[in-house]
């Protein structure tokens, strides 16, 4: 290798798409802990106090949330500092993209300015949930988190949230296929139908699961709403 | 008796945008000409009748007529395309034609798509590269070259320069150094040449950055418009995936 040679934006490049690929994969696991609710109030109660470590240090830990959620946080700051490279950044790059757009009606280069838009709202939405979850680290559990999103209103961030953020990670995994994928000229076809499908697949899977949980939690917080406060007591515990 | 109903000759309404920029006080319109459609009409056709029967002073370019010179790329009905190439039974009643955007204009639908791609060529230095080239004896037989290498790089040499990739590319439309899905083939195809004897590091210098394979953001307007269907998101993954290694 020369000295002379700057390997900087190669570097950049491989770091946007690894970052988004590890937030994807942080997200549908995520989806699957939240949805625990689905499976019961002791499901989920177990998948809280997992994260809080109780499993392994016998008590729980709840400043182990702060911890991932302050690792993610970092990880969207990361990811999103690298990608705002890619955003029109003047009035004239504005006004180039939105007359390509409307001319060429082209299902992947529409895709892409869906991932500016969404992109930006993420910096708001996914910078607020995160906070608030490395602030108030313990107030996750049955009650607490139906509480939150109910009394709280917590659902008026979490549902605009739920469709960002799956779309961008939906539509980030086709076009990171697209971008890195060792496919030959003739297999290109065929794997950008597979990569479609996925595409289309998990934002419609995440999209339902997510909705399910979350209008699981806003009817748990309804009926809790006159004992706010009160925190879950698994049924083991109880005489 | 019925008769057998016979197909109805469509009028067409061929909607050009007029622009000379030779003639700055003229400003820029869209005019509409009318034509009757012919059997397996082309645009090429259509627009050499209006130009012959109708309005002498409309601009085109064409020399082959047969999508292998790369001259008659426009905006058919917004998108990038051959004229040559396209059959107005495969186009709505009305057609509208704009030349490709991010080119040099002409006057019409006439852009300078050379004088742009001689640009790309000289700053990627698309030709073989080889320290003995002085010397070599032109009169000696060329080394063989293996079939299917032969057959690869000539896949990539089907490229004509029309320019539509660059029009269907809406990073090349924002940024107007990114070297598109043009330059990034044509790097492609001399890494594969065995006469060019520059390495992955020397190809890093010339699209290793953001207005090279690096800048590309994957929008596959030009896998989806060259008229010439070249594997072209295949060959910047290729690129791109190299480019991160060397």
């Amino acid at each position: 290798m020369r000295p002379s040679v700057n390997r900087w934006p190669a570097r950049v490049d491989v770091l946007q798409s690894a970052s988004g690929l590890l937030l994807v994969l942080f997200i549908w696991g995520h989806m699957f802990f939240e949805s625990s609710i689905l499976l019961g109030h002791d499901a989920m109660y177990l998948v809280a106090k997992a994260f809080e470590g109780q499993p392994l240090l016998s008590e729980p830990h709840p400043e182990l949330v702060s911890i991932a959620g302050g690792t993610v946080l970092m990880l969207i700051a990361l990811h999103a500092l690298l990608a705002l490279r890619k955003f029109p950044a003047t009035w004239r790059q504005y006004r180039e993209l939105h007359g390509h757009l409307g001319r060429m009606r082209h299902w992947d280069s529409t895709l892409w300015y869906v991932q500016v838009i969404t992109g930006f709202f993420l910096f708001f939405l996914a910078a607020a949930h995160l906070s608030q979850m490395m602030l108030q680290p313990e107030d996750i559990g049955p009650y607490a988190s139906a509480d939150r999103i109910w009394s709280d209103h917590y659902w008026l961030l979490y549902a605009p949230l739920l469709l960002t953020v799956h779309l961008h990670a939906a539509i980030g995994v086709y076009r990171l296929a697209m971008k890195w994928g060792p496919f030959s000229a003739a297999t290109t076809d065929r794997w950008r139908g597979r990569a479609r499908l996925l595409m289309v697949s998990a934002l419609a899977f995440f999209l339902c699961l997510g909705t399910a949980s979350l209008v699981t939690y806003m009817r748990l917080g309804a009926e809790h709403a006159p004992y706010k406060g009160e925190r879950y007591t698994p049924s083991w515990e109880r005489e | 008796m019925s008769e057998i109903p016979t197909r109805a000759v469509r009028e067409l309404t061929i909607r050009v945008l007029r622009c000379n920029p030779a003639e700055p006080e003229q400003t820029p319109e869209w005019q509409d000409f009318r034509l009757e459609e012919a059997e397996a009409m082309t645009l090429f056709v259509a627009l050499s009748l209006l130009r012959e029967e109708q309005d002498a002073s409309l601009s085109f370019d064409f020399v082959c007529r047969a999508g292998i010179c790369g001259s008659c790329g426009m905006l058919i009905n917004g998108r990038p395309g051959l004229a040559c190439r396209t059959l107005t039974r495969d186009l709505p009643d009305t057609i509208t034609l704009a030349p490709l955007p991010g080119f040099e204009l002409i006057a019409d639908l006439s852009v300078n798509t050379g004088k742009w791609m001689r640009g790309m060529s000289e700053r990627l230095e698309t030709w073989v590269h080889d320290a003995g080239l002085a010397d070599h004896n032109l009169a000696q037989v060329e080394a063989p070259m293996d079939p299917a290498l032969a057959r690869e790089i000539y896949e990539l040499e089907r490229c004509i320069e029309c320019g539509c990739c660059i029009a269907a590319c809406g990073t090349a439309q924002m940024r107007e150094n990114f070297v598109g899905a043009v330059g990034l083939n044509q790097v492609a195809r001399f890494r594969l040449d065995p006469r060019d004897t520059r390495e992955d590091a020397d190809y890093y210098e010339l699209v290793g950055d953001e207005d090279g394979v690096f800048g590309c953001m994957t929008l596959l307007g030009c896998e989806d418009l060259c008229p010439k269907d070249l594997p072209l998101a295949a060959q910047i993954a290729f690129l791109r995936r190299k480019m991160a290694r060397a």
